[in-house]
């Protein structure tokens, strides 16, 4: 090795709670490595390179984040349509900013070649950008004029739920993660969300896209961890009033039927993970988004008011 | 002065066949149950009306068998107009028949005739023709790809509005295409059973709607048999809950109307005798037996006694008796355990320091009956100003500011409905918009329409039910 090749400055992983980087109250982490390229008996195979230590939530540190998530609810909510749609839109413009970076560590993460990585990069800059667009859209979609019989201004409108917590999906380190936020913090809800668990690298530079994308600080709380170890204090949490189960998909040890039944206590809306029966699936990510990941976190607000002279 | 009193009015039973006992609707027939048979009586009496089959376990299979060969078979092959025609035919008979439903639904439930004839029953024909119309437009409804019925739908409906709530159930279920298995609550049966008439009328294909009836345990065996693909249920918030739990980690969905504490708000510039009526209305429609019903008055203090004085003197004047009078204003409470729970509540409201009053009235010596009742004095962390009571109680308390006002609408676990009562425009919008409640009455209370999506925010459940909004309980879309 030469002498003038430079030691780079590894960064340190943190959380993201409230728009600050905190590292995890427990001081915890957990060590992270590169997806193995290649198939293990073929002699272009690589053993996984480790990548960083990173921070280890734990429930005290989600029970600060949805803290952080229901601060921030009501002025998310209360901005105007056309406001959420132009930050949303600012994350995308950031993204692009970054995009070789985000393309190399999605590379890392989930063992893609960098064209791959770099498609799947355009495909998350690109949701945002879908969703950016539905912000003064969704309730025109799904509300409206109700011709009741009788003297009466009738009218139906979607508003958010509140606070969500989200299992962002195992594999799809990026695009995933964008497709399961995106559609809640659109509407006016707040998200703590639990990152891909092995793969949470791309997560923690997206929150550094949101923190300098006008994204209110508490809007999006990314946090890595455990996810089995986490989830059931988010499932049963009494503030929390919606709960994405998508990442429920392939993490050992959890039983996503646990965690809906947790949901029970305070009647979250609850979005099952994909799949039939039992078995929970990761859905494909580049297919056109159903609006169900938008009107699950949706409640219907109808007003009357009488009509005369 | 001279008084003028009201002759009673009484409305004919006459019009009435009520057979000394009903078995189960399976499979377009009426069987014999193989639980135990158990009474039905008439509230404000206490006569026994009629014997009615309790469905175990082998009923409900059964029930289910028949929906799901019913669905398979021809339900879901029929095309969508033909679907819509025979919930046209329904809703026809529905109007043809709709003094005897009335007679039979006031004489089962305890409520006033003339909320059963001109609410109940004209409600529930109409919501039958609403829903036939959309039986083939889904496409046109934005519900997504291909909108496709789950199958088979489990529905187990309350006492409060037995006829309304069996066609907010049933209407939505067969126009998406599903079939149904239906339980009434176990003390006002009989308006389901005579529906069961009105589908043979219909000439509705066999298993498409099924009523089955029983306690608890056989609405709990029907939401957790594993032939249902969907359960609606309306109810406490407390079996609402058992509901979502004994679902979780199945792919069975559901919807879940459940209790309410409703905040009905009137400001200083309120239209004080029209927010009166709304007042009464709000609460004493039904005998307060309505999961939306405003019992919780928040006044502001400027005309809070000016409020209070004018409701009270309203009150003096509602009449409270027989169901079938055509002048009774409150009718019999439906049950004597509903009547023991409202009683207990009002015991914990004196016993927490509210002042509690009622209008002098006599009320019969036999059947069940509670006095309109309204507590002052109440503060937010009173049990009567937390917890549904479900029944003909007033709370009342005061607020100084509109952000006051809100703070104190919203902060119970319920989210079903609120009032507004003001002269202000924007407030009323602003209002609307803090507050976290599925229906927002501004300037009127308790108004329903089968176009109106009608549901509840926080524990007061999810889904909805009435409009287009509800048909998207009842419909699967894109590749789920």
């Amino acid at each position: 090795m030469s002498t003038d090749t430079r030691v780079a400055v590894n960064k340190t992983y943190k959380l993201f709670i409230g728009g600050k980087f905190p590292r995890s109250e427990s001081g915890r982490s957990y060590e992270v490595y590169a997806a193995p390229r290649g198939a293990k008996t073929s002699r272009t195979f690589t053993d996984p390179a480790f990548l960083a230590n990173v921070a280890k939530g734990s429930r005290k540190d989600a029970r600060n984040a949805v803290q952080a998530a229901r601060k921030a609810q009501s002025g998310w909510a209360g901005a105007t349509a056309y406001n959420r749609g132009q930050v949303l839109y600012r994350v995308a413009e950031v993204m692009e900013g970054r995009r070789s970076q985000f393309a190399a560590e999605v590379a890392q993460a989930e063992g893609l070649s960098s064209a791959r990585a770099d498609a799947v990069v355009t495909a998350a800059i690109d949701r945002w950008v879908w969703y950016a667009g539905w912000s003064d859209k969704f309730a025109q979609v799904l509300g409206g004029l109700n011709p009741v019989a009788g003297p009466f201004f009738n009218i139906s409108a979607p508003e958010p739920t509140g606070v969500v917590a989200v299992l962002a999906p195992q594999s799809s380190s990026l695009l995933g993660l964008v497709s399961v936020v995106a559609p809640v913090i659109v509407s006016g809800n707040t998200a703590v969300v639990l990152t891909s668990q092995d793969r949470p690298i791309p997560a923690i530079t997206l929150s550094e896209a949101l923190a300098t994308s006008d994204v209110p600080g508490g809007v999006v709380n990314l946090i890595t961890a455990d996810t089995a170890e986490v989830a059931p204090w988010l499932a049963s949490h009494r503030d929390v009033n919606g709960l994405d189960l998508t990442g429920a998909a392939g993490v050992s040890g959890l039983d996503w039927g646990d965690l809906e039944a947790g949901a029970a206590d305070n009647l979250k809306r609850v979005l099952r993970p994909g799949g039939s029966g039992v078995t929970a699936v990761e859905p494909d990510f580049t297919a056109t988004p159903a609006l169900s990941r938008m009107t699950t976190f949706l409640e219907t607000k109808t007003v009357w008011h009488p009509k005369g002279t | 002065m001279p008084t003028f009193d009201y002759a009673p009015a009484p409305e004919s039973r006459a019009i009435l066949d009520i057979k000394p006992s009903y078995g189960l609707f399976i499979n377009g027939e009426f069987v014999d149950g193989h639980g135990a048979s158990f009474k039905t009586v008439s509230p404000s009496t206490e006569e026994v009306l009629a014997e009615v089959s309790e469905a175990d376990e082998q009923d409900v299979d059964a029930a289910v068998a028949a929906a799901r060969t019913a669905y398979g078979r021809v339900w879901s092959r029929m095309s969508g107009a033909d679907r819509g025609k025979y919930l046209f035919r329904i809703a026809r008979i529905l109007q043809e028949r709709s003094r005897e439903f009335a007679v039979l639904e006031s004489l089962d439930n305890g409520k006033p005739i003339k909320e059963s004839r001109d609410i109940d029953v004209p409600l529930a024909a109409a919501h039958f023709f609403y829903h036939a119309g959309w039986a083939d437009k889904l496409d046109h409804a934005s519900l997504g790809d291909d909108p496709r019925p789950y199958g088979v739908v489990g529905q187990v409906i309350p006492w409060n509005f037995p006829l309304l709530m069996m066609a907010w159930k049933i209407a939505p279920a067969l126009a998406t295409g599903n079939t149904v298995v239906l339980k009434p609550a176990e003390t006002t049966p009989l308006t389901a059973l005579l529906f069961a008439e009105v589908c043979q009328q219909a000439e509705l294909p066999p298993g498409v709607v099924n009523i089955i009836t029983g306690a608890g345990s056989t609405g709990q065996t029907l939401v957790e048999h594993e032939g249902v693909d969907k359960v609606a249920f309306t109810g406490s918030t407390g079996v609402g809950k058992a509901i979502a739990r004994a679902i979780a980690g199945t792919r069975k969905k559901a919807t879940l109307e459940l209790g309410g504490k409703a905040a009905n708000i009137v400001f200083d510039d309120a239209p004080i005798d029209q927010a009166v009526e709304g007042i009464v209305n709000g609460i004493f429609f039904n005998q307060g037996h309505v999961c939306c019903a405003g019992s919780r008055l928040l006044v502001q203090e400027s005309v809070a006694d000016e409020v209070e004085e004018k409701l009270k003197r309203r009150l003096g004047h509602l009449r409270v008796g027989d169901p079938l009078d055509k002048n009774t204003d409150i009718g019999a409470i439906n049950s004597a355990e509903q009547l023991a729970r409202i009683t207990e509540m009002t015991e914990i409201g004196e016993a927490e320091g509210a002042q509690r009053w009622s209008p002098a009235c006599e009320l019969p010596s036999t059947g069940y009956w509670f006095a309109p009742t309204v507590f002052t004095g109440v503060s937010q962390t009173h049990r009567i100003a937390q917890e549904e009571i479900f029944g003909p109680v007033l709370s009342v308390l005061t607020f100084r500011t509109p952000g006051e006002a809100v703070a104190k609408a919203n902060n119970t676990p319920y989210g079903l409905s609120a009032g507004i009562w003001t002269e202000k425009g924007s407030r009323i919008l602003w209002m609307a918009d803090q507050l976290k409640a599925g229906v927002v009455w501004a300037n009127t209370f308790n108004k329903l329409d089968p176009t109106s999506p009608f549901g509840g925010f926080k524990e007061s459940g999810y889904g909805r039910e009435g409009g287009r909004h509800g048909l998207e309980a009842y419909v699967k879309t894109g590749a789920n």
